[in-house]
């Protein structure tokens, strides 16, 4: 008898790309806003981003399900460790706590690819890139979900990467200033609007500073 | 697309497919192309004076877009275009051919070609390959009889209606069509009509996308309308625009230059008339 396929599964795919970018003292996170299922447009006007502490930022494409309910358990560890420490998670504890969520669920995977902005404890960008079951690394900048593919040679392009293969080990923040980083992020998703399927509608646009976490939304293609 | 090389029907059965052929090439490092369909939505009415077509423009590969602006709008004859939807290659291979064989046709009857010919030659082709050229298509025209169109399914059934709709964005079409169509419409508002019903596969359906293309069929000629509507311009272009640094260091120029193969022999006959 040839081996069963299962007909039915738990999982399904919202579409989507997100982007991270750090910069010296600044962090961009920008999520295009459109949620569909196969060939169909649930919703145009989903948010994608979720602020989990006062300096850290997640955007997470994949299946939103379980991005919803991956965001409700961090906030609640969130909310514990401010009971318990009595301030905020920093980004990189935060990272920490969210490659151990994930791999909790390593035999049932949260179907969530995410990518994670803040400024750390000096005030410096810091991006933190994962897969689906919590493998992490700091990075200067990040690209997940459907249109990541087209978005991330491009930023490797322009925001020259150094190797990581250099020693002594170099810091992949740019060193561009926050408004040229917004500009890069809006062409790169204008972009990849054009030949992904799944991305368009708008783009959110949150930007973590030392003044606080501001919020712009830009026009995308609908078709 | 499934990646496994045996496709199972999905509630078991044979499969048909030449398995340990597939296996043998999959062992290899060959694996199946994937196709390019166009994920459409093509449209067809027939108003006062005879037909209109509409199609989107987008042409996907799974979930990129290869081409933004193609054409689905083909060419029959001078009197009957069809549009096209499902794997690219196969709607412009069978469009094409039959376009060949009404050409034909029409020098051995010396007579304009006629819708029902069109059909018949397209269905007999697909019912051959037992719905195998993955073609689904909206054929209209008008001839001597008067203005027809034609919905034409892969595996070779066709349909007769007043108006049509096929491709993935054909429900979202469908919708427009069937609240605001009605008999008799002039050719202002069967434009509008189609224009509308293309509009709502292009921005409802992902497969749907970019521009809509148009054809008004009458009894005096035909008029192809190319991009009627480009509901979808770039969103941002940087104003500063962006530079691309040469990254690849020549390290070593070397010039060989290539020797001649032929030897010219000095004071040969010439060449005789």
């Amino acid at each position: 008898m040839a081996k069963q396929q299962a007909n039915w599964s738990p999982y399904d795919n919202n579409g989507g790309s997100c982007v991270a970018i750090a910069g010296a003292d600044y962090c961009v996170i920008a999520a295009d806003t459109r949620m569909s299922t196969g060939y169909n447009i649930l919703t145009r006007e989903y948010s994608k981003i979720c602020k989990l502490a006062d300096k850290c930022v997640m955007a997470s494409s994949g299946f939103q399900a379980d991005v919803k309910a991956l965001q409700k358990q961090l906030a609640a560890r969130h909310l514990i460790y401010q009971h318990q420490h009595n301030k905020q998670m920093s980004c990189p504890a935060m990272a920490q706590l969210l490659s151990n969520t994930l791999y909790y669920k390593r035999f049932f995977p949260y179907y969530s690819f995410n990518v994670l902005g803040g400024l750390d404890n000096e005030g410096k960008g810091c991006v933190f890139t994962y897969d689906a079951v919590g493998s992490y690394e700091k990075v200067g900048y990040s690209s997940q979900g459907s249109g990541s593919t087209l978005i991330t040679p491009f930023l490797d392009n322009q925001l020259k990467s150094p190797s990581p293969l250099l020693l002594p080990v170099q810091d992949a923040v740019t060193p561009l200033v926050e408004a040229e980083a917004i500009d890069l992020v809006k062409t790169v998703f204008a972009s990849a609007s054009e030949r992904d399927i799944y991305t368009g509608d708008k783009i959110e646009i949150v930007v973590v500073n030392a003044t606080g976490i501001r919020r712009e939304y830009m026009e995308l293609r609908k078709d | 697309m499934s990646k496994s090389v045996i496709e199972v029907p999905p509630k078991g059965g044979f499969s048909f497919d030449l398995c340990k052929r597939n296996e043998m090439l999959a062992n290899k490092g060959v694996n199946p192309p994937s196709f390019r369909k166009t994920g459409t939505t093509i449209v067809g009415l027939i108003f006062q004076d005879g037909v209109i077509l509409g199609a989107d423009t987008r042409a996907t590969e799974g979930p990129i877009v290869c081409d933004k602006n193609c054409e689905k709008i083909h060419y029959m004859a001078p009197n009957i275009y069809c549009c096209g939807a499902g794997t690219a290659a196969d709607t412009e291979a069978v469009t094409d051919m039959v376009s060949s064989q009404l050409q034909l046709h029409r020098y051995h009857t010396g007579r304009e070609s006629r819708v029902v010919t069109a059909l018949t030659l397209l269905k007999r082709h697909l019912f051959n390959y037992q719905g195998y050229v993955s073609a689904a298509l909206v054929l209209g025209g008008v001839d001597v009889t008067g203005p027809h169109l034609h919905t034409i399914y892969p595996h070779g059934s066709t349909d007769t209606l007043p108006f049509a709709t096929m491709g993935s964005g054909s429900l979202a079409a469908m919708a427009v069509f069937e609240s605001k169509y009605k008999e008799g419409l002039t050719r202002n508002e069967g434009i509008e009509l189609v224009t509308e019903a293309i509009c709502s596969g292009i921005f409802n359906d992902l497969g749907s996308g970019s521009n809509v293309d148009v054809c008004v069929i009458t009894k005096g000629g035909k008029e192809y309308l190319r991009n009627h509507l480009q509901p979808n311009p770039r969103t941002y272009t940087s104003s500063k625009g962006y530079s691309f640094p040469k990254k690849t260091e020549v390290l070593l120029t070397k010039i060989i230059p290539l020797k001649e193969k032929v030897e010219i022999i000095e004071g040969g006959d010439a060449m005789e008339e």
